[in-house]
């Protein structure tokens, strides 16, 4: 017990690190995702080819490479950021490229007729999107957004390759220094309790939109 | 009044219809009538510019349409086959949607209508639920006073009566009477010879009338 209470303040701020990557990263990679998977759809040639380029590196290479890439290698061409926005920005534009895909998904589930019945009630192709189509497809793609959303805890922990404490890096700190599994122990915990977190949530949001089908 | 003239539609070298002419005049029910597969839900994607064509013009009063032109939308009112009702939305929400958001109208104004629509249509209380809660015959119910919640010029109908039983049948049939009665202008595509005779003044009957 005694311990526990030595390690925890360690711990504890590599949660705040675990904790900010994981919010700003679902809060930018969202709106970023929606809008890519709209891009998708763009008369533009050059516009999808960017795109699928863009989904094609994010998804066809490891999230800790891009990680490394961001920090490192930007910083090679004189472009640098601190360790926790580039692990942001790292995270925002590789988790926008999977929910792109996913809001894709989403996005072609949608009837022909729903955007038919609301071109002939006269709404304007902005009021159809975020009152008709999106609900609809925030609702299709609620488990699949899910899952993301579990990975993206567990993947936060990637942040390690370059430098930022997050909690994982606090518990190995501590753990090869006083040589015992306990810190690790802690961690898990920790990770366990965020997952369990993020999964009532998204039970209570697919309980709300289960209202209608 | 709505006209039609000339109107020429192609899928590729498909020719759907070719110089078709259709008058409907004001508070008049037309049938139109045909076989499957011979562009009667394409006339009417047309006629509320869901759809192009390749030629031809559409008055409606006197005023001259293009072809594809977006103020076809406020002039005409579709009922479509499988209705599109929004499933987000309450059956309430379904009808007031449009109004507020598109004319502007208040909620309260809004909802009063749509409450006054969905008495005169036989679905008192219903407003309260969700499409999915709802037998076709009410989601097409739903969907009409949808529609005339923006008061169209003219209502137009894809098959109305498929996948309806009798009994059904005969309350769309009261239902049309009734807009008829007040003076609403309708256009109703069906396969049914004995509903079309049932409820309009005119048939137009594609398959001679139209040249392919
Ligand atoms: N998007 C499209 N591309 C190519 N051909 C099409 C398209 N939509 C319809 N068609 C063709 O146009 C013709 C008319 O179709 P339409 O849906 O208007 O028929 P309909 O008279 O409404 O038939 P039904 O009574 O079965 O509903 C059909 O032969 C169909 O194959
Ligand atoms: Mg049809």
């Amino acid at each position: 017990m005694k311990y526990l209470m030595e390690i925890l303040p360690g711990i504890l701020t590599g949660l705040q690190s675990t904790l900010g990557v994981f919010f700003i990263t679902l809060l930018g990679s969202i709106p970023l995702g929606i809008l890519v998977s709209v891009g998708m759809k763009s008369p533009y040639f050059t516009i999808r080819w960017l795109i699928n380029g863009y989904i094609w590196i994010m998804r066809g290479t490891p999230l800790l490479l891009q990680l490394i890439f961001i920090y490192y290698g930007l910083s090679m061409i004189g472009i640098n950021f601190p360790r926790f926005e580039a692990a942001v920005l790292a995270f925002v534009v590789n988790y926008a490229a999977y929910l792109a895909e996913i809001f894709r998904g989403g996005l072609q589930s949608i009837p022909k007729g729903q955007y038919d019945a609301a071109k002939v009630l006269g709404f304007s192709r902005s009021q159809t999107f975020f009152k008709i189509v999106l609900p609809q497809v925030i609702k299709i793609i609620m488990p699949s957004f899910g899952n993301e959303v579990i990975n993206l805890v567990k993947d936060t922990s990637l942040v390690y390759v370059i430098g930022l404490g997050d909690i994982l890096r606090a518990g190995s700190i501590a753990a090869s220094r006083d040589v015992t599994l306990i810190p690790y122990l802690v961690v898990g915990i920790l990770y366990l309790i965020m997952t369990a977190a993020v999964t009532v949530s998204l039970r209570r949001s697919e309980k709300r939109l289960s209202i209608w089908r | 009044m709505l006209e039609i003239k000339g109107l020429t539609k192609k899928y590729g070298q498909n020719v759907i219809f070719k110089d078709l002419d259709l008058t409907l005049n004001n508070g008049e029910v037309l049938s139109v009538i045909g076989p499957s597969g011979i562009g009667k839900t394409t006339l009417i994607k047309i006629m509320t510019g869901l759809e192009t064509a390749n030629s031809g013009q559409v008055f409606i009063d006197g005023e001259e349409f293009g072809i594809g032109d977006g103020r076809l939308n406020a002039k005409i009112g579709i009922i479509f086959q499988d209705f599109n009702l929004f499933p987000n939305y309450t059956v309430l929400d379904n009808i007031t949607l449009a109004p507020v958001n598109v004319n502007k109208l208040s909620k309260k104004a809004a909802k009063q209508e749509a409450i006054e629509l969905l008495d005169t249509l036989g679905m008192k209380d219903k407003e309260i639920l969700y499409p999915y809660q709802l037998s076709g015959g009410q989601k097409q119910r739903v969907a009409i006073a949808r529609a005339l919640a923006m008061h169209p010029n003219i209502i137009a109908y894809d098959e109305p009566t498929s996948g309806l039983d009798e009994h059904s049948t005969r309350q769309v049939a009261a239902v049309i009477k009734q807009l008829k009665s007040s003076g609403v202008t309708q256009l109703v595509i069906t396969h049914d010879q004995y509903f079309a005779e049932l409820i309009s003044d005119r048939i137009f009957d594609f398959a001679q009338e139209v040249q392919r």
